[in-house]
């Protein structure tokens, strides 16, 4: 037993550097992703029938189909079509379209938690629809959501995973890695998933810590 | 004298009910016009409808000079030139008062933002609401919130300022400072349209009552006409009910 903790201990400078990676798929990756979901939002709900169907349809087309496979059409796929990318940026590519899917979902909720009041007072300003939504309803929207926002980070942050598939040498294919030659599989992956489980928790925590930063002051005290 | 507002046979629907059958009305400039009447009357209908928040059926909105039925106008410039304050204050919660202030003029005036904070730290403290610059909506009370509201509405400069029941939402003690900030204005000379029942505001600051019921103007005259003679029996019973209604309230 004792033996085991030293050796997953002497496993820890190497897994650590997997995790970097794996940090930096799913930030760099949920960045894009919400980037995207902020474009995707508006169209969603004020854009006029065809566009809100297409924005509608690439959700539903990225939230039907399995992340893999994602994974490898992107991958394995595109090259048939003329476009070659390594398997980092497959993977960043891929993660960020199908965490796009689910972030517009999210604010798409959050979204209709804004009193339809905030609309009206901004266009009786003279706001432009555009305007409105930047300045009123976004900013009140990304605050409300933060809490399913960070949950979906944690999410990728596990999802990466998957980048292993590609030989992306992320943390579980460190993983893999250290496993085929010290032949100690399950002292390796309980290090693994070790790690991953404290990234996940410290994000929450740190989460938390941002939610209250951000809380619109004198909220506590209830809505009007 | 000139108008500022002219609404000639205003229709406006929700679904296929009509609930505005026909509204005529004109608000000169620097007159200070009141509108009540019973709760379902239509009163929110109309102030919406004159800065096309809600799209008429039919009838025409003549604003400033503009006739808004005309498919050119740019409802962004109407309704930058209108005040609209609502009954629940709808300030911008996640932004302090400062900015609730400055927001619309840097957005839709393009107002240079030191300016604009100039302008809105004069206004506040002529509201005397200076020391809340940098606290947020929530941490306001209701009467405050909806000093800062019409302070915001204001701000830019309206040619005319549409107010929908803006002290309906208080308690009776806070309801005072706000309608001594509206007598301010009222003096002040800027066209008025309000929905209020405040009778002691109405008879102080209205040069004219219009009474509304289903969806029409039943009665219209000068405040000491239409709440001491009134003609139609509908207003008569009217201005019993809410008399009794606001018996409590504390002298303005
Ligand atoms: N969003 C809506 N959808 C459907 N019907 C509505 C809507 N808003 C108002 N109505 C109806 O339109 C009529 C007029 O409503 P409006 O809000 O203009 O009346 P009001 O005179 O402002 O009443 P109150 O004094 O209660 O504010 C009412 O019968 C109301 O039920
Ligand atoms: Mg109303």
């Amino acid at each position: 037993m004792n033996e085991s903790f030293f050796f997953i201990a002497s496993l820890l400078p190497e897994l650590v550097k997997g995790l970097q990676i794996t940090l930096e798929i799913s930030l760099v990756s949920f960045i894009l992703g919400l980037g995207l979901a902020v474009i995707l939002l508006p169209l969603r709900i004020y854009a006029p029938l065809p566009f809100s169907t297409l924005s509608r349809g690439y959700v539903e087309l990225f939230r039907g189909t399995p992340l893999l496979v994602q994974l490898l059409l992107i991958y394995f796929g595109l090259p048939s079509l003329g476009l070659k990318l390594d398997a980092y940026t497959a993977c960043v590519i891929a993660i960020s379209l199908n965490s796009a899917a689910y972030q517009s979902e999210i604010l798409r909720s959050a979204v209709k938690s804004i009193p339809e009041m905030q609309f009206l007072a901004a266009e009786s300003l003279g706001f432009s629809t555009l305007q409105t939504y930047r300045h009123v309803i976004l900013p009140q929207t990304l605050r409300t959501a933060i809490p399913a926002l960070v949950n979906e980070m944690v999410t990728l942050v596990k999802e990466s995973s998957l980048a292993s598939v590609l030989g992306v040498v992320e943390l579980t294919r460190r993983g893999e890695y250290l496993v085929a030659y010290t032949f100690r599989a399950l002292e390796v992956y309980v290090a693994v998933a070790l790690i991953y489980l404290a990234a996940c928790t410290i994000l929450s925590q740190a989460a938390r810590g941002l939610e209250k930063k951000l809380r619109i002051p004198g909220y506590e005290k209830g809505v009007v | 004298m000139e108008q500022v507002l002219r609404v000639e046979g205003l229709k406006a629907s929700y679904g296929g009910q009509e609930v505005l059958h026909g509204v005529n009305l004109t608000v000169q400039r620097g007159e200070k016009v009141v509108i009540m009447g019973p709760s379902g009357s239509g009163k929110s209908t109309l102030l919406k409808c004159i800065v096309h928040l809600i799209k008429p059926k039919s009838g025409r909105i003549i604003l400033d000079g503009e006739d808004l039925s005309d498919g050119g106008v740019d409802l962004k410039k109407v309704r930058a030139k209108t005040g609209f304050v609502f009954q629940q204050y709808n300030l911008f919660p996640h932004m302090n008062v400062l900015r609730n202030l400055t927001l619309p003029l840097e957005v839709v005036k393009k107002v240079p933002r030191s300016e604009a904070e100039a302008r809105a730290l004069q206004l506040l403290k002529a509201f005397g609401l200076e020391e809340f610059a940098y606290k947020y909506p929530l941490q306001l009370s209701g009467g405050q919130q909806q000093r800062v509201a019409i302070a915001r509405a204001l701000i830019m400069d309206p040619v005319l300022l549409l107010l929908d029941e803006p002290t309906s939402a208080l308690d009776p003690e806070l309801r005072r400072e706000v309608l001594e900030t509206l007598v301010d204005i009222a003096k002040q000379g800027r066209s008025m349209l309000i929905v209020t029942h405040e009778l002691d505001f109405a008879e102080a600051a209205a040069d004219r009552i219009l009474l509304m019921d289903k969806g029409v103007i039943v009665e219209e005259g000068e405040p000491w006409e239409l709440l001491y003679r009134p003609k139609s029996e509908m207003a008569r019973r009217f201005l019993v009910e809410i008399r009794a209604v606001v018996h409590h309230k504390p002298k303005s």
